[in-house]
């Protein structure tokens, strides 16, 4: 999302994740621990909001900071910026959450259903509805609301956005406070689905959401969303069968392995995606 | 006067493109700036709206300072700008392009209508309203580029160059839709290097070479001057004209 408006892979957006993820631990627990007796819902409901207030405040902040008075430089700069970011989240969740992996508790038992031969949780499918309920909305908001367009005109050119009367700069944060209310949910999912939660979480499911933005054509909402989907079957299967694949020889735990591979194929065949370049550009 | 600007200077680095000029729209006219390319025309335009700052000098919009602010202010204010090279969104739909040129107001209504009143004034873009406007030629992009400055409903309107690129038919065409404008009462800052056909529609006329304005005028009398037959209508007074140019 952000890519596609200022052309910044935000390394720093998994670290996001991993800060709301432990925004949300923290509130969860202690409400948890004070005893208040608030159904999990609302309990959930709380930590959420936490961490998306957090979230979104930090996101702000960081863009202003750091990104904004490098918004004219050379591409690399910003990069280098946005790794640099991603480090400083993470040592600083280091120091306040510490390095050990905090045990997020089971908040309701798990129920199994089996659906055409496969087992699923009950977490595995509001997971997944949350995901595309999200995804939808995003969809919503920029396709189809003044805002959204703004913000697409941004992308493609911003000095005639600001011709138009709007103003890149809001439009800009604006994009990055919405990545970052959804890297809140994300990570409160995240951390529900392992339970478990820590200060280095964020980073490779950044890796992987860079790679699955590239699988689908960056820049691109619907490819980002195809391309996590797809790059989440691959990584599954892959970590299935990898075991028989080898005769035994690489396990299961090679699953990341598999997420790069995808990212160095891509590269080399299709640099612009499944979906990019799909709109037609004549003069 | 609606727009003023007084001894305005832009310099990119340390080159100096307009060298402190004076130049002033009236409300409801049609005032044509004309030069040779690189006579720092298309750089006066971006200093009125924002887009570079100038090093020295005024731009007074509406009886205000609007010196330097950011290009998104003028806008609510009535001020468009259809810019060199038309700046179309081109993966935006058509009318989604027009929606952004509405982008300052809230009133669904008038916005509606608006709309349709672009229509009218360009059928072709009605044809074209959820084609993405990359796909458009270019003639149908200046015109969606005019259509979506219409739709701030602006007091002033900018037209950097709108005969650029475009075969003589179309830009006939485009120049009569400018005129059109003008008599509905909208005030026009119109840029051309066509010089001919800009002084045939304009009230007043300004001559800019080289960063300065060396003429300025009512169109006809700039029509009838020898030195602008000369250097920018490409009659033979005297001397080559291309000799004559270079030299000022």
């Amino acid at each position: 999302m952000v890519y596609g408006i200022i052309g910044l892979i935000n390394f720093a957006h998994g670290d996001v994740v991993m800060v709301g993820a432990l925004t949300a631990f923290s509130v969860i627990t202690g409400l948890l621990a004070a005893g208040s007796g608030m159904p999990v819902a609302v309990v959930m409901g709380i930590g959420l909001a936490a961490a998306v207030l957090v979230c979104t405040t930090l996101a702000f902040s960081i863009e202003r900071v750091a990104y904004r008075p490098l918004r004219r430089a050379a591409r690399l700069a910003p990069l280098i910026t946005a790794i640099g970011m991603s480090i400083v989240l993470q040592n600083t969740a280091m120091m306040i959450w510490g390095r050990n992996y905090l045990r997020f508790p089971e908040l309701w038992e798990t129920r199994r259903f089996v659906v055409a031969g496969a087992s699923i949780t009950g977490i595995q499918i509001v997971i997944v509805l949350v995901a595309l309920g999200f995804m939808a909305l995003l969809l919503l908001m920029v396709h189809k609301t003044k805002l959204g367009t703004a913000m697409r005109a941004t992308a493609q050119n911003p000095e005639v956005a600001g011709l138009m009367g709007i103003n890149i700069n809001t439009a800009i944060s604006i994009a990055f406070v919405v990545g970052a209310a959804l890297a809140a949910v994300a990570g409160l999912m995240v951390m529900s689905y392992y339970q478990v939660a820590h200060y280095h979480m964020g980073f490779m499911l950044g890796l992987k959401a860079f790679t699955a933005a590239v699988l689908g054509g960056i820049g691109n909402l619907g490819g980002a969303m195809l391309g996590g989907l797809l790059l989440g079957v691959v990584e599954a299967l892959g970590a299935g069968y990898i075991g028989d694949l080898t005769f035994g020889f690489l396990g299961s735990h090679y699953q990341d392995v598999f997420a790069f591979f995808v990212l160095i194929l891509v590269l080399i065949f299709r640099p612009s995606g499944l979906l990019g370049e799909r709109v037609g550009d004549r003069a | 006067m609606l727009l003023e600007l007084i001894g305005l200077e832009v310099a990119y680095g340390g080159i100096k493109a307009v060298k402190g000029i004076d130049l002033a729209v009236a409300r409801g006219e049609l005032v044509c700036l004309i030069g040779a390319n690189g006579a720092g025309k298309t750089t006066t335009l971006k200093a009125v709206c924002g887009l570079v700052y100038p090093r020295a000098g005024r731009v007074y919009y509406d009886g205000d300072d609007i010196t330097g602010t950011p290009s998104h202010r003028p806008v609510a204010r009535g001020l468009a700008m259809v810019p060199e090279g038309r700046g179309i969104f081109r993966q935006l739909t058509v009318e989604e392009n027009l929606a952004m040129g509405a982008f300052v107001r809230g009133d669904r209504q008038g916005v509606r209508r608006d709309l349709e009143q672009v229509f009218e004034l360009f059928p072709r873009l009605a044809e074209r309203r959820t084609q993405s406007g990359g796909t458009l030629s270019g003639g149908e992009q200046q015109m969606l580029a005019i259509g979506r400055a219409m739709m701030s409903r602006p007091k002033l309107l900018l037209l950097d160059e709108p005969s650029m690129g475009l075969a003589p038919l179309l830009v006939q065409r485009i120049f009569q839709t400018v005129q059109e404008i003008s008599r509905e009462g909208v005030t026009i800052l119109l840029i051309e290097q066509n010089a001919r056909l800009a002084l045939e529609i304009a009230v007043r006329g300004y001559v800019m070479e080289s960063g300065t304005i060396t003429l300025a005028g009512p169109a006809a009398e700039l029509l009838a001057d020898p030195k602008v037959r000369e250097a920018y209508l490409g009659e033979i007074v005297a001397a080559e004209p291309a000799i004559e140019r270079d030299r000022a």
